[in-house]
């Protein structure tokens, strides 16, 4: 990125941050949590301890980062190296993020940015124009994007609530500010289990690992009233669901299940977990050193604020979690994607000069898909 | 500590306090050597430790709940008490191990027959109690089952590698993992056999008591026939085959397929200056955070810790599990390709 877009990101972020200070708060027992940020074109400061909002402001306005994080993991020593910290316990932690959902839609709406000549084109393998193998997949993350990631949020709290007995007022659901959702989970029984257990709670939620025994198929002494029914609790319940669809259906579908024999089971078991399987990322929930972009910071992928949704149905990130300014600026713009924020289309743009509004200047630079003119 | 009667330390030994126990019953260590009413005993004890080290279960003189006849019960935790005291002489460490996990055994199909005992509430009780107290697993019962909180069942159940304890398939129903007697004993095996292994290394050795070398000389050439050696072969395993393949073709390995790469290579004794060229291809190399990375791994800066190669199950979960036949249920990549002989 080049000198003249770092300033100008740095402007925005530094306007949105002293702007909205009222949205950027501590999250609770702050002093416990471990703090960092990144600047642009610049590793990583961790290891913080902050007290209090004004301390996190300070912070903020001192520093201007291009991204913040925060702990979900509580210590005795949050400033301390790693392996002096004294880890307490953790929050749960979810991430779901529609470049994991190999939606078709992605396609359209996905070019690559080489990163040695900064050509764009759709072609994945290398640059067309310098050839270099080196490049860099940008999405501009469409309605269809956005509604995916949202029904995996729906079926990861059912399984929450339903299996795990968390109660629904103990889970709190943000737009990560790019291309997905972030979920934490409260004072649950898992806040003191390690990364071990919680990557087995990973394997639960997304239905992974599971063996046909587990849903009535025996490999001797065969039974069908070993199978799930509509009633029962749990994945056997959605099993019942997802593959028997009716109760009508249930008894001629058992028969074939049978029929098919143990081995195509096992085959149906895996494309449930692709299907009805929750998809997170598993890497994140079974890190309990983690430190988990901060909500109400601006996620530097995009310029969007990392924003808490109350009524995730009716949630739109483009509209709700864009807060920079309207003022008009000129860019280069090579963007072959339409997108909209603040309900105005944008683009597409074939390396052009443009006056457009901050908030989508932004969007585009953090993307690669513009510079300052 | 549990109140325990005589008939519930004849079954669960290790909970006795075994110094105690024995000048309870009148009776020193050296008298088992000399008195010869009493001699017999430590040959039961040596048989006892023989036959776990056989990788069976000592079969008791209990017969159920009940003792044949009132002797047989100090008998019983006398020859446990006397075991322990031939391992901790002879200082055979791969017996004590067979020993715990024998004993272990033993005992769980005590606690599994007092789980599922419906007719006395006090053994069922004492069941409950035991795996509480000295494992933290909250255990009720409901109906058939016993059900403990799914925290509690992870926090046991990743020491298994078999599928069938993935809590995935298990019955999981408000916050908590459904159970047979059986199935609830079992998930704690491991920290029984750790539990009572830790109890033999933690007891104080005797010094050499008359009456009792030849049993200790017995056991010394006993533990000879465990000595085991490996073969290694130098061949990686699928899954850093495939790591490997992945950057030399140019391709994005994720954050966590190198972490495996380099935490494995490191293992096999490779430096960092050695590593590091296997990224160059990596679309975003930069050669200063390579080498950053890789001396934080290796545990040459930063915090200092070594960090070690994930385990197999920590790699399925993450996708970059590719196993063939020949891992041969390895629990981790670094265990390919040795073969106990």
């Amino acid at each position: 990125m080049q000198e003249s877009d770092i300033i100008f990101l740095e402007d925005s972020f530094k306007k949105y941050y002293f702007n909205h200070f009222d949205q950027i708060t501590v999250p609770e027992r702050t002093s416990e949590r471990e703090f960092g940020y990144q600047k642009f074109n610049s590793g990583m400061t961790r290891h913080i301890s902050l007290k209090d909002d004004k301390e996190l402001h300070l912070l903020l306005m001192q520093n201007v980062p291009s991204d913040v994080y925060c702990s979900n993991a509580y210590y005795t020593f949050p400033n301390l190296p790693m392996n002096e910290k004294d880890w307490k316990e953790a929050d749960l932690i979810f991430d779901i993020d529609a470049k994991d959902l190999d939606l078709s839609c992605r396609e359209s709406h996905t070019v690559s940015v080489c990163n040695e000549c900064n050509e764009i084109s759709k072609n994945s393998i290398q640059c067309l124009k310098c050839n270099s193998p080196k490049l860099e997949k940008k999405s501009l993350p469409c309605k269809n994007c956005i509604d995916a990631s949202k029904t995996e949020v729906s079926k990861l709290s059912e399984v929450l609530i339903d299996d795990l007995a968390i109660t629904k007022e103990n889970i709190q659901v943000y737009f990560s500010g790019n291309e997905g959702f972030h979920v934490y989970v409260y004072d649950s029984q898992f806040q003191e289990i390690g990364s071990r257990e919680r990557s087995e709670l990973t394997d639960y939620i997304s239905l992974r690992g599971a063996i046909p025994e587990t849903f009535g198929m025996k490999k001797l002494k065969q039974n069908r009233a070993y199978f799930p029914d509509f009633d029962d609790k749990g994945w056997r319940g959605r099993f019942s669901k997802h593959v028997f669809g009716s109760k009508s259906k249930r008894s001629k579908i058992i028969t074939e299940l049978l029929a098919n024999g143990y081995t195509s089971f096992q085959k149906t078991l895996d494309d449930m977990s692709e299907n009805i399987g929750v998809k997170i990322d598993p890497n994140v929930t079974m890190d309990i050193h983690r430190i988990f972009r901060l909500p109400g910071s601006i996620n530097s992928k995009s310029g969007l604020t990392k924003t808490l949704c109350d009524n995730l149905s009716k949630f739109d990130p483009y509209v709700e979690a864009s807060f920079l300014s309207e003022d008009t600026v000129e860019v280069f713009a090579n963007c072959p994607i339409e997108f909209k924020l603040k309900n105005k289309t944008f683009g597409p743009y074939n390396n052009e000069k443009v006056t457009i509004p901050t908030f989508a200047a932004v969007y585009m630079i953090c993307k690669k898909l513009a510079r300052i003119a | 500590m549990l109140a325990l009667g005589q008939d519930e330390i004849a079954k669960y030994p290790f909970l006795a306090d075994a110094g105690q126990y024995l000048k309870d019953q009148g009776f020193s260590l050296d008298q088992f050597g000399s008195d010869p009413d009493l001699k017999h005993l430590i040959e039961k004890a040596y048989e006892r430790i023989r036959i776990a080290a056989d990788g069976k279960i000592y079969k008791s003189d209990l017969d159920g709940d009940q003792a044949s006849n009132s002797a047989a019960l100090p008998r019983e935790v006398f020859s446990f008490l006397l075991a322990i005291v031939l391992l901790k002489l002879s200082g055979m460490h791969t017996l004590i191990k067979r020993f715990a996990l024998a004993e272990a055994r033993r005992a769980e199909k005590y606690l599994e027959r007092d789980l599922a005992n419906i007719s006395d509430e006090s053994k069922n009780q004492l069941a409950i109690r035991v795996i509480d107290d000295l494992f933290s697993v909250q255990v009720k019962k409901s109906d058939d089952y016993f059900i403990i909180p799914v925290s509690d069942y992870l926090k046991h159940s990743v020491n298994f590698h078999e599928r069938e304890w993935k809590l995935i398939n298990r019955h999981v129903e408000n916050g908590q993992v459904f159970l047979s007697p059986h199935e609830t004993v079992r998930l704690i095996r491991k920290e029984l056999g750790t539990y009572i292994n830790s109890k033999i290394i933690n007891a104080k050795t005797p010094t050499m008591i008359p009456g009792f070398e030849d049993s200790v000389n017995k056991l010394v050439s006993l533990s000879k026939k465990f000595a085991t050696y490996t073969v290694i072969t130098g061949e990686y395993p699928p899954c850093m085959k495939h790591a490997i393949e992945i950057l030399e073709k140019g391709e994005n390995l994720p954050h966590s397929g190198r972490f495996m790469l380099a935490t494995f290579l490191l293992s096999k004794g490779q430096t960092v200056q050695q590593i590091a060229p296997l990224f160059k291809n990596a679309p975003d190399y930069n050669e200063r955070v390579t080498l950053y990375q890789l001396n934080h791994l290796a545990g040459t800066s930063g915090s200092g810790t070594q960090y070690s190669c994930p385990s197999c199950e920590k790699l399925k979960t993450q996708s970059l599990c590719f196993a063939t036949s020949e891992c041969d249920n390895i629990i981790n990549p670094l265990q390919f390709g040795r073969k106990k002989k």
